[in-house]
């Protein structure tokens, strides 16, 4: 009885969590760019595949994300295995700490160290430096889903091989590595869906030649609700919603 | 063996030291500058930013923002607590309704963000149906106040309270209800006796994670809140952009972080092996 009821709110706040992204996906194939249903049409797609800037800025978040995540996930796993083998609490407590910076604080200090940078260098800010940010907020993503796989993988193995006279490398290459590799690669996805969504950081330390598809679709939201926004923001549900999905399922 | 574990810690370790340390160790130092004539910073070192942090308009603001950051966290735990023993009492499916809650959560903040606005805003889904339906005939208003802020903040970080209250409620010892309820006890008197006080650890563990989200908020009050509800969130990007104030964005930067730092202290402390 108890659980039924509670099955009932159940529902009610999955509707909340659930619908307003439904409703959104709904509107993005209205024919009509007012909320009153008018048919069923691709206007809106085609206008968002048409729109140069918009293309621009999703080939940079690609791009962006795809570095990015690549090189964080390549930077945490070897600290993950570095932590697991022997616990660093300074390097540890300091990327719980970049975790759970707020953005805001995260942007601003990174573009203040850019700025400070310039002054020596004669770069200015661009993709580079979007990148740069990127690996920095989201190796402690990486660190931790990694680590969670290492704790799973028994270590005695890893000694086995040794026995066996493989090098500490070759033992990490040939024993370890494959083994917490769906958790590598979960890590990796995670990293890229965080990457390629994040505009506070982003909007911070980007510069005119690198601007982001979250940036695009901020300034176009700020100016008002369109239907290509819809459109857009649909596709980038369903894209980030499977790659999640899938990193649920490499991670099993 | 440790060398090969100090290769390994290397790029780590340069990617923090570089990207995350020394940023904030320049935002330290800009916050104890002048504010340089073109933007930027100047000698002479001075307190002025941080005493500048109480006067009533930015002391109005960061009150507002810890208001604001207490009513969203409030919401999600009435929200999330009956949510999250549903999910913990779903045997099997426990996994699969679980997803259900995390996966809005992965995809992209900021068109679940843009998705309030389009069904808050005057001719939005909402005031359109409203309309025609002849219930209302003016739109509401919505958008752009602290209720929209608060709506988009719960329905950003309501999943960073339903988990680690699933996780207290899941490791919850069913013998201890049953027995509650063998000695007489309603589930009422279960629920406030057993079940709340042996959850306190995910409801801490929640509160703060989700307090600590809305505090450092900059997305939601500027996209749902327009330029009424303002956050310090938004005073300290204005600071860095248009202001050009940057040792007083600094200052707010360092005091938000000390509050969040210190709010997971006061935690850690307490329940060592609930975070992370």
């Amino acid at each position: 009885m108890k659980q039924r009821a509670l099955g009932f709110y159940a529902v009610l706040v999955y509707a909340f969590l659930h619908v307003p992204l439904l409703v959104l996906a709904v509107f993005s194939f209205n024919s009509s760019k007012f909320t009153v249903w008018k048919g069923f049409s691709l206007d809106w797609y085609k206008a968002a595949f048409h729109d140069a800037g918009l293309v621009e800025a999703a080939v940079n978040s690609l791009i962006i994300a795809t570095v990015a995540s690549l090189l964080a996930t390549i930077a945490g796993t070897l600290c993950a295995y570095g932590l697991w083998k022997r616990s660093a609490p300074i390097l540890s407590n300091s990327l719980y700490l970049s975790l759970v910076t707020p953005e805001i604080v995260t942007g601003i200090s990174l573009l203040a160290l850019f700025q400070w940078m310039f002054r020596f260098l004669k770069i200015q800010l661009g993709m580079h430096t979007v990148i740069l940010a990127h690996i920095a907020f989201t190796l402690a993503y990486v660190v931790i889903v990694v680590m969670a796989r290492l704790r799973t993988f028994d270590p005695a193995l890893e000694e086995a091989a040794m026995d066996l006279g493989a090098t500490e490398w070759q033992a990490f290459r040939q024993v370890t590595l494959p083994s917490i590799l769906p958790g590598v690669l979960a890590a990796g996805l995670l990293a890229f869906t965080v990457s390629i969504d994040d505009y506070v950081i982003t909007s911070l330390v980007a510069g005119v030649d690198s601007e982001t598809l979250p940036m695009v679709i901020f300034q176009m939201a700020r100016r008002g609700v369109s239907p290509v926004v819809n459109a857009i923001s649909t596709l980038i549900v369903i894209a980030l919603g499977g790659l999640i999905l899938l990193s649920e399922r490499i991670q099993r | 063996m440790k060398r090969l574990r100090a290769i390994f810690l290397a790029p780590a370790r340069t990617i923090n030291f570089v990207l995350f340390l020394a940023p904030m160790a320049i935002v330290l130092a800009y916050s104890l500058l002048s504010r340089g004539v073109y933007g930027g910073v100047e000698r002479p070192w001075t307190f002025e930013s941080y005493t500048r942090l109480i006067d009533p308009l930015y002391g109005g603001i960061l009150l507002r923002s810890f208001w604001i950051s207490v009513l969203s966290t409030g919401v999600c735990l009435v929200l999330g607590f009956p949510m999250a023993l549903f999910i913990a009492r779903s045997g099997a499916r426990r996994n699969l309704y679980l997803n259900l809650v995390m996966l809005p959560f992965w995809t992209s903040f900021l068109v679940r963000t843009y998705a309030w606005m389009f069904l808050l805003r005057d001719t939005g889904l909402i005031n359109t149906v409203l309309q025609s339906l002849g219930i209302i005939h003016e739109p509401l208003p919505l958008l752009y106040n602290d209720g929209a802020v608060i709506l988009g903040l719960v329905y950003g970080y309501l999943p960073f309270m339903i988990l680690p209250l699933y996780t207290t409620l899941e490791r919850l010892d069913k013998s201890l209800l049953e027995a509650s309820a063998d000695l007489g006890a309603t589930p009422f008197v279960t629920l406030t006796r057993i079940i709340i006080p042996l959850s306190a650890p995910g409801i801490r563990a929640g509160s703060i994670l989700v307090f600590i989200t809305c505090l450092g908020a900059y997305l939601t009050p500027d996209l749902l809140g327009g330029s009424k509800t303002v956050m310090i969130g938004n005073v300290i990007q204005n600071q860095f952009t248009s202001a050009r104030d940057w040792p007083f964005g600094a200052a707010a930067s360092l005091a938000l972080m000390a509050l969040v730092m210190v709010m997971l202290l006061v935690v850690l402390r307490r329940d060592k092996e609930q975070m992370l």
